[in-house]
């Protein structure tokens, strides 16, 4: 039998606000455990959460770029268990009426574009986190994160593969690093995925009981724990077997899918409006504001710099996916027209620079400016393209403007024609075997001419002129 | 005549002229509180150590510049149920008996920040969930006017230390009637104030939408000074409401009661309302209208739905505001547990009485997957009723008279077996906690056997002039808070 696979996934995005979603606190990855918390995120007895009001703004934000409709009335709601990261025994979240419902994502196939549908995306509190380590006795709780705002963003099942998975995943956390939203650190745990898949023998309209799919922190592990999972779940029907409705945890070392929990053992939140919070209104035009003021997405983004510039798919879209990459990019050609040498060096030399540092483009330290100067410095034959790249490192680590390092250096292209016949005319006597070889009509050896003549002058010289000069003395 | 039996604004006038010293002060109530709290037990802890240390700190500072505020120096007693940082804060329960908050709710900030003092925490029904305090870990507390009956409750604490003079005034909270019914059993003033008109930042929360800190004090006006010191908006409580606090002592200053109009529910006077009470109140509404009020027979139709709303809708929250004790970070961890669920469950099983397990069940059960939309979401539409039958009162009247509860202090033991019975003694003050009304229980007669008996006015939404007003004009010309009890 062929079956038909049939994938949801749900994202838990941090928000990157500067503190808690209902309390003061500090939001920092990695502090001292429980450095980071107050009566409020401790749940100490009579403490009260407030909303926090950029963690809104940013749900509405996402959502806007999501295709959402954003509610006008929210109500933040009490998801009720017990577990010792969870300090107030319930996680501030929403049920009834999430803050964005009914959005989509366009994501490439190999066809062209798709549309996965958002079912709803709305705001919570993170819980902390449980530690145990070997050797001690009992387990530790640092509670740091707990009360962080997550984005909790929930596809409609419309994927079906695990390449989509991957595709939708990525889109989604480009839009979310676009908006400042999410710093998308999927080891950290800032954009973590559960993706719920089911498979049904094709053709057949129900759907199959699904399994949600839990710890997994890459882009790779997503990849290998879906197609893990479509093996398994095929493998079970065929054999005439039952799919369990289950969480499976992603199992690295073993590269499986293990069960955690079953649905008997679900839980039942008891959800109810959280009477510590009045209901949330937000004023449509507060909204239309967000949306007037939303940037250019990176699908959009990545369109027009095809059709603009002229870039190929692939350049556009690795120079579309941060928007600080994006604006460099347009600030560079906007001076230099000539927007493939510029990304080019964008995606080659500076990215190269930039990783290697750990450095984010918006504080190059090789400015747009800078870029364009040393690009210009080429395009008018000062200095080779060779000695550009070479040169590109120091551009970066020492601050100085191209213009001064190419002097102190001495490395400006040789272009004058009396110098150069001095160099070619010693490079000829010193080869009398090829030169007659070329006169014979054997073309090929001038280009071992001109690197020689390159190599008298230390690389210096402009290879064109040298070309020109040497096919006018040999003639 | 001995300093504990001057009223707060008595005490204050004397205390800002300076012909008494805080220490005396502080030291005349320990001596009070010796000779009668080994018969009324108001208090969970007494804070004697630090009272006496603020109020030398006081004196001193007093000495070189007298720059006071209106609560320095004034003894109050709170609710061991509102946090107060480095004093213990238990709950009367076992699950917080070493709790020690490291914060003050926002209005012991507020009094702190008036230079008040701390006499101590008074004694509750555990997590302030019952009309006796006979559910309080550390015992019950008992009547000033007699102690073989109950003080009411939850403030039962606060309220006895009121009428007992153990302290100047203190501060309750009420849920149901928390405030209000220990008031009237022990012959003292509680007001409820409208729900958002007082911070709840740091009350232990037992049901967050219907929960509201208020007074309880010696008369109607000291209830003005106290919520005046208190109200306000509060940035780190949601539901606190931002609107300005008007001059709550100004509005006593209009001593009739022309074009104010009275509504009396006929709802409130039926079968298993005592008798004494009944003549209390009707001769309470008499003096109302010969203070100039307009007196009108009004309905309140839904009075009688509102004590299941209320047990719905106050155990649902409380079984979700009661989760956090765990035994995990705080507070009562049960020893000898061999795993997590083990943890809990005997943390929890011992840390907490049986009317909070009753409730957590309750609320619990009206929450879960299948039963939500029968009972919680058909309790909150039935609360949207009760909240438009007082709307439509309103329309047609200023205050609305009732009695305060439907008889005067029970004995201990009386209704202790009998949850339903217990719960029924908080009937008439329920429904304004369900629509977050205020309202103000003051005295207005005695029972044949001697006992207070209260009388309720309750008002519009933020509109705690016009009770106090009516309550200080009553006040006025009767006698009933001058009466003091016999403490033996």
């Amino acid at each position: 039998m062929i079956f038909e696979t049939v994938i949801g996934v749900e994202v838990h995005a941090q928000l990157r606000t500067n503190s808690k979603m209902f309390c003061g606190c500090g939001t920092t990855f990695g502090l001292s455990a429980n450095s980071q918390t107050c009566p409020v995120c401790l749940g100490l007895p009579g403490s009260l959460p407030v909303i926090n009001q950029t963690a809104v703004e940013m749900a509405v934000r996402a959502g806007l770029a999501l295709h959402c409709t954003i509610a006008a009335n929210n109500r933040f709601a009490r998801k009720n268990y017990f577990y010792p990261d969870l300090p107030k025994g319930y996680q501030i979240s929403q049920y009834e009426s999430p803050i964005c419902e009914h959005g989509w994502i366009e994501i490439r196939d190999g066809s062209g574009t798709r549309r996965i549908r958002i079912r709803r995306a709305h705001l919570e509190e993170d819980a902390g986190k449980n530690i145990h380590e070997t050797g001690t006795s009992g387990s530790r709780v640092d509670l740091n994160r707990a009360g962080t705002p997550l984005l909790e963003i929930v596809t409609e099942p419309d994927m079906h593969s695990a390449d989509e998975v991957v595709a939708y995943l990525k889109g989604l956390r480009d839009i979310l690093m676009y908006l400042d939203v999410c710093d998308g650190n999927m080891e950290e745990g800032s954009f973590r995925c559960e993706p719920n898949l089911s498979l049904r023998p094709s053709g057949q309209k129900e759907f199959g009981t699904k399994v949600e799919l839990k710890n997994i922190n890459s882009f790779k592990y997503v990849k290998d724990a879906v197609e893990y999972e479509i093996k398994r779940q095929t493998k079970v029907l065929t054999e005439g077997g039952k799919i369990r409705q289950e969480t499976r945890l992603w199992n690295i070392e073993r590269g499986e899918t293990a069960v955690m929990r079953s649905k008997e053992e679900a839980h039942d939140y008891r959800y109810f409006p959280d009477p510590d919070l009045v209901p949330l209104k937000l004023d449509q035009a507060w909204i239309d504001g967000f949306r007037s003021r939303l940037p250019e997405l990176p699908a959009v983004r990545t369109k027009r710099f095809v059709s603009d510039y002229g870039l190929p798919e692939y350049d556009a879209t690795i120079l579309t996916a941060s928007k600080g990459m994006a604006d460099y990019f347009e600030a560079c050609v906007k001076q230099f027209p000539q927007p493939k040498i510029v990304s080019n060096w964008v995606m080659g030399e500076l990215m190269r620079e930039l990783n290697n540092s750990g450095t984010d483009i918006a504080v190059s330290p090789v400015t747009p400016e800078r870029l364009v100067s040393l690009l210009q410095l080429v395009d008018r034959g000062v200095i080779s393209l060779k000695v550009a790249r070479e040169i590109f490192p120091e551009l970066y680590s020492s601050g100085k403007a191209p213009e001064q390092i190419v002097q102190e250096k001495g490395l400006t292209q040789v272009s004058d024609e009396g110098a150069l016949e001095q160099i070619i005319a010693e490079v000829l006597s010193k080869n009398p075997a090829q030169v007659a070889q070329f006169k014979e009509g054997k073309q090929q050896v001038l280009g071992f001419l001109v690197g020689q003549v390159m190599k008298a002058s230390g690389g210096k010289a402009n290879p064109g002129k040298v070309n020109e000069l040497l096919r006018k003395k040999l003639r | 005549m001995s300093l504990h039996k001057l009223t707060l604004c008595e005490l204050q006038k004397q205390f800002q002229a300076g012909e008494v010293t805080a220490t005396e002060i502080v030291r005349a109530y320990f001596l009070r509180i010796g000779h009668v709290e080994p018969k009324v037990k108001a208090f969970v802890t007494q804070a004697k150590e630090s009272a006496f240390m603020e109020a030398e700190v006081l004196d001193r500072k007093l000495k070189g510049w007298r720059k006071t505020l209106p609560l320095t120096g004034m003894p109050l007693a709170i609710k061991d149920n509102i946090c107060t940082e480095g004093i213990s804060t238990t709950c009367s329960s076992r699950m917080l008996q070493n709790f020690v908050p490291p914060y003050d709710a926002t209005v012991i900030a507020k009094l702190r920040a008036q230079e008040y003092i701390l006499l101590g925490k008074t004694n509750l029904d555990e997590f302030a969930m019952g009309s006796s305090t006979e559910n309080s870990a550390f015992g019950p507390s008992r009547n000033p006017w007699n102690l073989h009956c109950v003080p009411g409750g939850s403030s039962g604490g606060s309220a006895a230390a009121v009428a007992a003079e153990e302290c100047v005034a203190a501060l309750g909270s009420d849920t149901g009637g928390s405030i209000r019914q220990p008031a009237a059993f022990c012959g003292v003033v509680g007001l409820k104030p409208t729900y958002g008109r007082v911070s709840r930042y740091g009350l232990v929360a037992f049901a967050s939408s219907l929960d509201q800190i208020g007074p309880i004090t010696r008369d109607v006006s000291d209830s003005a000074f106290l919520l005046q010191a208190i109200a306000g908006h509060d940035p780190m409580d949601s539901t606190s409401v931002d609107r300005p606090v008007p001059d709550y002592m100004k509005a006593l200053q209009k001593r009739d009661l022309k074009t104010v109009k009275v509504g009396v529910p006929v709802e409130f006077f039926t079968e298993g309302l005592d008798q004494d009470v009944e003549q209390s109140v009707r001769a309470a509404i008499g003096e109302l209208k010969a203070l100039g009020a307009e007196i009108k027979e009004i309905r309140l139709p839904r009075t009688d739905a509102a004590v299941a709303v209320y047990y719905v809708i106050a155990t649902a929250e409380a079984s979700s505001n009661l989760a956090r004790f765990d035994g995990v970070k705080f507070g009562f961890r049960a020893k000898e547990t061999k795993d997590l669920l083990d943890l809990y469950m005997k943390t929890r099983q011992e840390g907490f009485g049986p009317e909070v397990k009753r409730r957590i069940m309750l609320g619990t059960y009206v929450l879960s997957a299948g039963y939500y939309d029968a009972y919680y979401g058909k309790a909150q539409a039935v609360r949207t009723l009760v909240c438009q039958d007082f709307d439509a009162a309103f329309k047609e009247v200023d205050l609305i008279v009732t009695p305060a509860t439907p008889t005067p202090a029970f004995k201990l033991g009386e209704k202790s077996e009998d949850p339903l019975q217990m719960y029924l003694s908080d009937i008439f003050t329920i429904s304004v906690n369900l629509a977050g009304l205020p309202a103000i229980a003051l005295p207005c007669g005695f029972s044949k056997e001697g006992l207070p008996i209260g009388l309720q006015l309750i008002g519009r939404a933020f509109e705690e002039e016009t009770i106090l007003r009516a309550a200080h004009a009553y006040e006025q010309s009767t006698q009933w808070h001058l009466k003091k009890p016999t403490i033996r």
